[in-house]
């Protein structure tokens, strides 16, 4: 279960800071938490802003920047993200859409060609059931 | 636009400069050129007038005051060209018989306007004008080095003038028929020229020349404010 907790990192859905991964460090109140990332000045945000992600990191309430970038290392967010469905999932949709008119093309025919080899196959093994 | 140059005397608030008449003299340095001039401020003698010609008195007063309009000497210039549509630029044209058409962009005429081919034998479209705003630039750009454009320009694609015949009634609906000339051998020289180098760039690349024979659509999904061309 995803908790609003201290270390739960997060995904920023909004704003400024939009797709960045992000610690929840304090909370301020029923709405605010305070957070927390290596590469961005500790601030509130509102938990409408934020999408609770399954990692979470080992650091007591507010800890120090260097204490804080330790525990991300230690416990390997970087490379969870990275080997998470939602992780991949994001740079496919990144990728989708920087996708130039000619690449969606090329990709339509790829889609193409590679629907045909499976029914291709498919013909193959419907041929060997009914033989 | 250019950076601002420094101000001597600012405007505090309007009406308010910064620095007083006597400070903004030492500023100048007037008294400087004036030390340099032997304490008097450098003059110079106006140039004598040019003797004013005699005018001699009209021979002809106009009954009328006939208006005449204000002069205009302003030339239009031809419309900038987008920073995205460079020549060899793949453009996907918008409206008009060709529209959803990719095409090669050449180069802009004076008028403004785009010299664009198909290439003709990719997807039907010959040497043609198009008009910028009529135009997606995409980012697939071809090597247009080797095409010699300096010939084309708006006189080429001007209408060609028949003589008049004067019609009688009864041949009103025979000539109808004869009206559409065939085009000019020079004219489909010189698409051959243009595009036979053109061509050798496509097929270099990969599944470019299907590209450039295939039309463009809009399909489920698609949202062209979201799209990258």
């Amino acid at each position: 279960m995803r908790y609003v907790e201290i270390g739960r990192v997060a995904l920023v859905n909004y704003g400024k800071d939009y797709g960045k991964l992000v610690v929840i460090v304090d909370v301020i109140d029923q709405n605010r938490a305070l957070v927390d990332s290596p590469d961005m000045v500790r601030s509130q945000m509102n938990f409408k802003r934020l999408s609770l992600t399954d990692i979470k990191i080992d650091i007591k309430r507010v800890p120090k920047k260097k204490t804080l970038v330790a525990a991300m290392e230690a416990a390997d967010v970087k490379g969870k993200w990275e080997k998470s469905s939602w992780g991949r999932k994001l740079v496919v949709q990144k990728r989708r859409a920087a996708l130039n008119d000619f690449d969606r093309f090329k990709l339509m025919l790829a889609k193409i060609k590679r629907a045909g080899v499976v029914r291709q196959e498919l013909a193959k093994l419907k041929k060997e059931t009914a033989a | 636009m250019a950076p601002k140059q420094r101000t001597r005397n600012p405007e505090l608030i309007p009406g308010v400069r910064k620095v007083s008449r006597s400070q903004m003299y030492h500023k100048r340095g007037l008294w400087a050129i004036k030390a340099k001039n032997g304490g008097k401020f450098p003059h110079h003698e106006k140039a004598p007038a040019a003797a004013a010609v005699a005018e001699k008195p009209p021979k002809f007063y106009p009954a009328d005051h006939v208006k005449k309009p204000l002069s205009n000497k302003r030339k239009p210039k031809p419309t900038k060209l987008r920073a995205s549509i460079t020549p060899g630029t793949v453009l996907i044209i918008l409206a008009g018989r060709f529209k959803g058409k990719r095409v090669v962009f050449l180069k802009q005429l004076t008028s403004g306007l785009l010299l664009v081919t198909g290439p003709y034998k990719i997807n039907g479209v010959p040497l043609r004008r198009v008009n910028q705003a009529y135009v997606i630039g995409t980012s697939t750009k071809i090597d247009v080095s080797g095409v010699n454009v300096e010939k084309f320009d708006d006189k080429y694609f001007a209408k060609q003038v028949e003589k008049k015949k004067k019609k009688g009634e009864s041949e009103f609906f025979e000539s109808e028929k004869q009206e559409k000339s065939a085009l000019p051998v020079e004219k489909k020289d010189d698409q051959k020229a243009v595009d036979a180098t053109l061509l050798t760039a496509i097929e270099s690349v990969p599944d470019l020349k299907a590209y450039l024979g295939a039309r463009f659509s809009l399909k489920a999904g698609m949202k062209p404010h979201e799209l990258v061309f």
